[in-house]
């Protein structure tokens, strides 16, 4: 498949970008933090994106979707990461949309998958327990209990799970911390006894929180996929969200970019453009190139997603890993490059810096993807 | 069947009965390579039965036209006879200055006689070229070079010096950037020369690498006459009198595709965590030098991220979008890369990669390599000047 966008892509692409512009500028984001709002998106933009078919970018059209593919969602992301776009589309459109078109049965997808393509149910997946990303050291526990399990664990770093009407949960249903057999993936409702969440404020400004199960009773139909699954089922899901956030990245590190590109064809110092320096000039072109490179990788990343998904982890954490750093040094270099203007809050720049750390960090930092590449490749 | 399809079975059929056994081993490297010329010493007779074999069926240049000595290939011909050629792991019969540079150069800017003349012999082989484009004070930036050429009516009076000439010492004959008017403005007055090796006044000078090769050459001439026709019909000059720059700027841009479309072959063979795994050893099924194996790992990123970059960029040419300047993007990411490759498996070998001579390293060939890479960010204009052109002609940055 060439690596390029089809004309139907471009098209979703021109669209949303459009949209964006309009709707959902970074200080959209701006206002959102300024009131310390609870959601951290608003619920009418998300509505008006679920009607344009976004939502359910990944959800099949017998269940209200548009099956736009990876390649779609990627190309909605990046758009949103322009934008600083806040939605609760990672966590709800790109991870638990492909955890239910993947794992779940019939009845799960007939109950959840037209609320997420109709944007009426904000979704939450819950992984990580410790400060550094590691599916494989899920601890929680999901104990056998009567016919069903009870869940009981903290976690932490969980997308929109201040506001989640549903939680996708990795727990042990055998196995210890560090085994990769024995995670199952519940579907838990946010709303059920023993599920308390804790909103996190994070840097970024986005919607985040803690959450606490405690003795959470679910049955055998709570399960998606298969017990003891393992990591594989979850690895799986997580791809998808690591090549969706690689995208974010990407639209983040253009735009901000961009901005800087502007600025030094604009600001004069010694009585000329300081983009006309060459010691800007060039580290200016070496990031230019480093973002051609990305891009190249998050779309190879999206395009196997669709074509091969159980076979894009290698590709999806070279994506992850390169976009990270790539995004990062676009943000630092925005700063410097923007001197102590590039240091304000009411310059936007700051807030690009401050999303591209945490979607760098989500699902796995650029080491935690370089490990994972050297060990699939056997060394 | 589809006349491609028949194609791919006639070249097939073709290459399995005429390519020799010896020339199956897919060895590519500086020391494999036939260059051709009147001073060549084949290495062996399988390499002079290939490269005659390969000549007459005009496939050392496949996409050249036939009236010139290549083969009338179209695009999707040569790309399936060079897949043909992969997959029985032959050699390439022939490479040069002629027909990666000055064959291109012909074919655009030169005359259907000079055509006739130079091109069939480059194709078998026969007259080796070399680029006399650097100066002492002429690199980088290569417009303000000074080697002098005086219109004398019926031949050019050719007076100066070249430098960093590749093969000068083994080549025929030398394609020239000389100033045929002084009073010009730099770009304006140069002309597209080409001039034999053996006339009178020329002369060469070897210098030697840091690898301890001497691939490369000054060149002298002493006021060298070049005939204004080498034969009748056949101008010494290629191009417009003082036009030359246009053609140098023509080449340029094809070594740069050149360079960018052989990108892949920069990562030819196993993978640098490979490499060192074997050199290093695993342990707990990680290599056993951690530090080394997260650089490692963060090159395998870039390398495989730069290699998709090739991949979408002519993707993106088919498709007709794209930016044409990126191939200064390519050479600087791609030489660049190329270095650091060569650092971490220099870091791999440790002191046995240090051995400069002697049979268990093939007389010092990793470090020997390692030396040379460090030329690909200085050949065919340096890393500094592809970020140059990036920020001016993509970035469109002010002053640049
Ligand atoms: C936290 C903070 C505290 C500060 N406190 C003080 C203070 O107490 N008092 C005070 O007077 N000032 C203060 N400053 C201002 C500070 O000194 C300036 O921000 C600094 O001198 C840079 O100037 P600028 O912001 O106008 O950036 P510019 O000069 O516009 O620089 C923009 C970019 O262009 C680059 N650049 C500029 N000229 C060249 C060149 N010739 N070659 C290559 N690159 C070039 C810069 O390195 C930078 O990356 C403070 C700034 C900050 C961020
Ligand atoms: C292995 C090898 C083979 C070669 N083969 C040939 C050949 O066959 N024929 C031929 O004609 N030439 C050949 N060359 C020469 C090559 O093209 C030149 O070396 C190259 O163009 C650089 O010129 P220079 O060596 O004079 O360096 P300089 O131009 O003097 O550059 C010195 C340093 O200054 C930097 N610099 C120069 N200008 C700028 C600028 N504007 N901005 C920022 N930095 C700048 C350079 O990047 C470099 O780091 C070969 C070189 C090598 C190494």
């Amino acid at each position: 498949m060439a690596l390029v966008l089809t004309e139907e892509q471009q098209m979703l692409r021109d669209s949303a970008r459009g949209f964006l512009d309009e709707k959902a500028p970074v200080s959209a984001l701006r206002k959102l933090r300024d009131a310390n709002d609870e959601t951290g998106f608003s619920r009418d933009l998300w509505k008006e994106m679920a009607e344009m078919g976004w939502a359910g970018i990944l959800v099949g059209e017998d269940h209200g979707g548009t099956d736009f593919g990876f390649v779609g969602a990627g190309v909605l992301a990046e758009e949103m990461g322009r934008t600083l776009t806040a939605s609760p589309f990672l966590s709800t459109s790109i991870l638990a949309a492909t955890a239910l078109q993947k794992l779940g049965g019939d009845a799960q997808r007939q109950e959840h998958l037209p609320k997420i393509s109709a944007g009426d149910a904000v979704f939450a997946l819950a992984v990580d327990e410790t400060r550094k990303h590691g599916p494989q050291k899920t601890a929680m526990k999901a104990e056998k209990h009567g016919n069903g399990f009870k869940l009981s664990g903290d976690k932490t770093f969980v997308a929109d799970g201040q506001v989640a009407d549903n939680i996708i949960v990795a727990a042990r249903t055998a196995g210890a911390p560090g085994d990769a057999e024995g995670i199952t993936l519940f579907l838990i409702d946010a709303a059920a006894k023993g599920v308390t969440a804790e909103r996190t404020v994070m840097v970024d400004s986005r919607g985040a929180a803690r959450l606490k199960f405690d003795g959470v009773e679910a049955t055998g139909d709570d399960v998606l996929g298969e017990v003891d699954g393992g990591l594989a089922a979850l690895e799986g899901v997580l791809n998808a969200g690591r090549a969706g956030l690689a995208a974010e990245m990407s639209g983040s590190a253009q735009a901000a970019f961009a901005m800087t590109m502007d600025y030094l064809k604009e600001r004069k110092q010694f009585g000329t453009e300081i983009g006309s320096f060459q010691a800007l000039q060039h580290r200016a072109a070496h990031l230019y190139s480093e973002i051609e490179l990305m891009k190249s990788v998050t779309l190879k990343a999206l395009q196997d997603l669709d074509e091969h998904y159980g076979m894009a982890g290698i590709i999806c954490s070279l994506a992850k890993a390169k976009a990270g750093e790539v995004a990062k040094l676009a943000a630092q270099e925005a700063v410097q490059m923007h001197g102590g203007i590039g240091m304000t809050d009411e310059f936007d720049i700051g807030f690009y810096m401050k999303r591209i750390r945490v979607a760098q960090e989500m699902f796995g930092d650029a080491a935690f993807h370089a490990d994972r590449l050297a060990m699939m490749r056997g060394y | 069947m589809s006349d491609l399809e028949t194609f791919r079975k006639d070249a097939r059929a073709w290459l399995e009965e005429n390519c020799p056994a010896e020339m199956r081993d897919g060895a590519g490297g500086e020391d494999n390579i036939c260059w051709g010329g009147r001073n060549w010493k084949f290495q062996s007779e399988a390499q002079k039965i290939w490269l005659g074999r390969m000549a007459e069926k005009g496939w050392t240049v496949p996409a050249w036209p036939k009236e010139y000595g290549g083969g009338g290939l179209s695009k999707e011909e040569v790309k399936i006879l060079k897949s043909e050629m992969r997959d029985i792991k032959a050699r390439s019969p022939l490479e040069s200055f002629g027909i990666w540079m000055l064959g291109p150069a012909l074919l655009k800017y030169g005359t259907h006689e000079q055509k006739l003349h130079f091109l069939p012999p480059i194709t078998r082989g026969e007259i080796r070229w070399c680029q006399g484009y650097s100066e002492p004070n002429a690199g980088s930036d290569l417009a303000s070079l000074q080697c002098k050429c005086e219109d004398k009516g019926d031949h050019w009076l050719v007076n100066g010096q070249k430098v960093w000439t590749s093969y000068a010492d083994e080549s025929d004959w030398i394609f020239c950037l000389v100033r045929t008017d002084p009073k010009a403005t730099k770009h304006n007055g140069i002309s597209f020369l080409l001039i034999d090796m053996a006339a009178q006044g020329v002369s060469t000078k070897p210098i030697k690498l840091i690898s301890g090769k001497s691939p490369f050459c000054e060149t002298f001439f002493d006021d060298v006459k070049v005939p204004k026709e080498h034969a009748p019909g056949i101008g010494a000059i290629v191009g417009d009198l003082n036009r030359g720059w246009d053609v140098a700027k023509y080449l340029l841009t094809h070594e740069r595709e050149m360079i960018s479309a052989g990108g892949g072959g920069l990562f030819g063979g196993r993978g640098i965590g490979e490499i060192a795994a074997s050199e290093i050893g695993l342990e707990d099924g990680r290599l056993a030098d951690p530090m080394l194996r997260g650089k490692i790992a963060q090159a395998e990123i870039d390398g495989w991220a730069f290699l998709l970059t090739l991949e979408r960029m002519k993707d993106e040419a088919k498709a007709g979008q794209g930016v044409g300047a990126n191939s200064s993007l390519l050479i600087y990411y791609g030489s660049e890369f190329n270095k650091r490759r060569f650092e971490l498996l220099m870091d791999s070998g440790g002191s046995e990669a240090l051995e400069w001579e002697g049979e268990r390293t093939q007389d010092g060939k990793l470090a020997r390599s390692w030396l040379r890479t460090k030329a690909n960010s200085i050949e065919g204009g340096t890393s500094e000047v592809q970020l140059n052109i990036i920020a001016k002609h993509i970035l469109r940055l002010p002053g640049a």
